[in-house]
């Protein structure tokens, strides 16, 4: 057992960066805090089932079963010998002059740290389709989840709407688990996915495994597909409209949609404290700026896919590098970051063929229907958002507090990059002039109860 | 149209069996649940929008969409995809009277 480190380090999140940082922060004999919003750690990419449930490492994760087993048994271990604080499960809804607002089961407390290591994570980038504020349509994130973590589908006859390798991932896991698969539709057609070949070919033996398990979904599979509508009925999904790519349209019956583009980085908190952000063209949207070894200055550190949009590989690498960083500011020895940053490198190029071959949906989204719900939190509609442009200007916070488009519960995770495009498309500027939604604290929603000190 | 429930169980069935009451009606769940698996094991939805016609049954269940709301009796709200049921949980679908 070792006491919390003078100075004072925290982590926020508990997923492949985290858990590295922590253990490259524990190796260089300090005693860093993780504060985490899951009961175990892991993140999301490995998350673990509650305790009973008895599935192997192999059964749940695949492939990357090693990988998995490895991060928790060192998480484990470390929080056992009490090696680190783990602080879970809790959120930090708030940031401010060195200070972290925890909300855990107890209420609020604060939490002062004198270096900060931002693990965050990512969640799907989804983009809106018609009709999908109704009960049945989730995150393709979400469908793993229930798989991984509860042993559940989340329907009986699913279709997936999305262009990226977690549709591959989750189709072919899925109809290895013994659920109906109707479609897997991806809105990249074959000749934009050749386009991300050379940057694929960095990670060949993850390109490949991508292909194995997108042959086995066979007849399932539809590239360029163009998605007009979800259709409800009084219980929620009940079917999707969609053209193929030589224009036929289709009506596939179903219960449960799961959508997603790629992945989206959770910066909240990156915000918050400060951090400057720039305009990715690439992944379309805003990433905190940091340096290669993810300095953000001011004493923060960003690893993860919070900030690089790289997956759970990448993600340790980043983690360990940016403990490194902090350690070396500190000027204590801190390891080796030379092969890291290399293996970084690579990463990067496979991640931008990844971003090319599997583009976000811009034109899908410029194209919805006045109608059509962006926010799904608030039910505002496209036709709120344009008429917000009409009337505010190509300004993001000026149309969100017009139109309340970013305002509602999730706080414009799920809504802020199709409501931005849109708002550019009608004020006739570029989404970086639109610029971004604020982070506003909390970043969880909080009961007022929990501010009230006991007693 | 969803007969049963909007779930499907495919493994882990082994767990203890529980119980909890929603809106008054007495549910059948496994220990390890979600909130929002045992609701949908036998219901198509978790409650209804605030802000339209349509049923709401979670979206991200990861705790950041903040779809998955309900209630206890007792008047306290939570997330349902991130916490799990217990035994004789006393669950609404829509909020208290007098929730703000």
């Amino acid at each position: 057992m070792s006491e919390i480190s003078s100075p004072r380090i925290v982590i926020v999140g508990a997923g492949p960066a985290g858990i590295r940082a922590a253990a490259t922060l524990i190796e260089a004999g300090l005693h860093p805090v993780v504060i985490d919003e899951a009961q175990r750690a892991g993140g999301q990419i490995y998350r673990r089932a509650p305790a009973g449930f008895a599935r192997t490492h192999e059964q749940l994760y695949g492939s990357e079963a090693a990988k998995a087993r490895a991060l928790h048994a060192l998480f484990d271990r470390l929080a056992e010998e009490g090696r680190l604080t783990h602080c879970a499960p809790s959120s930090v809804i708030a940031v401010r002059e060195g200070r972290l607002h925890v909300l855990g089961e107890g209420g609020v407390q604060v939490i002062g740290y004198d270096r900060l290591i931002l693990a965050t994570g990512a969640s799907d980038r989804v983009a809106p389709v018609s009709g999908w504020q109704n009960a049945g349509v989730y995150s393709l994130g979400a469908a793993q989840i229930a798989l991984k973590a509860q042993g559940v589908a989340l329907g009986r006859r699913i279709v997936l709407i999305r262009s990226g390798p977690l549709l591959t991932l989750v189709g072919a896991q899925l109809v290895k688990a013994g659920t109906h698969v109707a479609a897997v539709l991806d809105t990249s057609p074959w000749r934009q996915q050749l386009r991300g070949f050379w940057g694929l070919a960095a990670r060949p033996v993850v390109a490949l495994r991508g292909l194995v398990l997108r042959a086995r979904l066979g007849g399932r599979y539809h590239a360029g597909v163009t998605l007009e509508r979800i259709e409800a009925d009084e219980t929620g999904v009940a079917a999707l409209r969609w053209r193929d790519a030589g224009g036929r349209e289709h009506l596939t019956p179903c219960d449960m949609i799961g959508m997603g583009w790629h992945l989206r980085a959770e910066t909240h908190l990156a915000d918050l404290v400060g951090c400057a952000f720039t305009r990715d063209e690439q992944w379309r949207q805003w990433l905190p700026k940091t340096d290669r070894m993810g300095r953000a200055g001011n004493g923060v550190y960003l690893a993860g896919d919070g900030v690089r949009l790289l997956g759970a590989d990448g993600a340790e690498i980043a983690g360990r590098l940016a403990a490194a960083a902090c350690l070396s500011d500190l000027g204590r020895p801190a390891p080796c970051a030379s092969a890291d940053l290399r293996r970084l490198a690579r990463f990067e190029r496979f991640a931008s063929g990844l971003a090319r071959a599997f583009p976000w949906p811009s034109q899908m989204v410029l194209t919805l229907p006045d109608e059509a719900i962006v926010c799904r939190c608030e039910n505002v509609t496209a036709g709120a958002v344009r008429e917000g442009a009409d009337f505010g200007g190509g300004e993001a916070n000026r149309v969100k507090s017009l139109s309340r488009v970013g305002m509602g519960r999730c706080q414009g995770r799920y809504c802020q990059l199709a409501a931005v495009e849109l708002v550019a498309a009608q004020a006739g500027c570029t989404p970086e002039a639109v610029g971004r939604f604020r982070g506003q604290a909390p970043v969880r929603p909080a009961p007022i109860g929990a501010f009230l000190q006991k007693g | 149209m969803i007969m049963a429930g909007r779930i499907v169980r495919l493994a882990e069935r082994d767990r203890a069996q529980l119980h909890f009451l929603l809106d008054g009606e007495m549910r059948g769940a496994l220990a390890g649940d979600t909130v929002l698996t045992a609701m949908l094991a036998s219901g198509h939805a978790l409650r209804k929008s605030e802000f339209g016609p349509d049923l709401r049954a979670g979206f991200c269940l990861m705790g950041a969409c903040q779809d998955c709301w309900v209630w206890r009796e007792e008047g306290s709200r939570l997330r349902a995809c991130t916490t799990l049921i217990a035994e004789g949980m006393r669950l609404r679908t829509t909020p208290p009277e007098g929730w703000p």
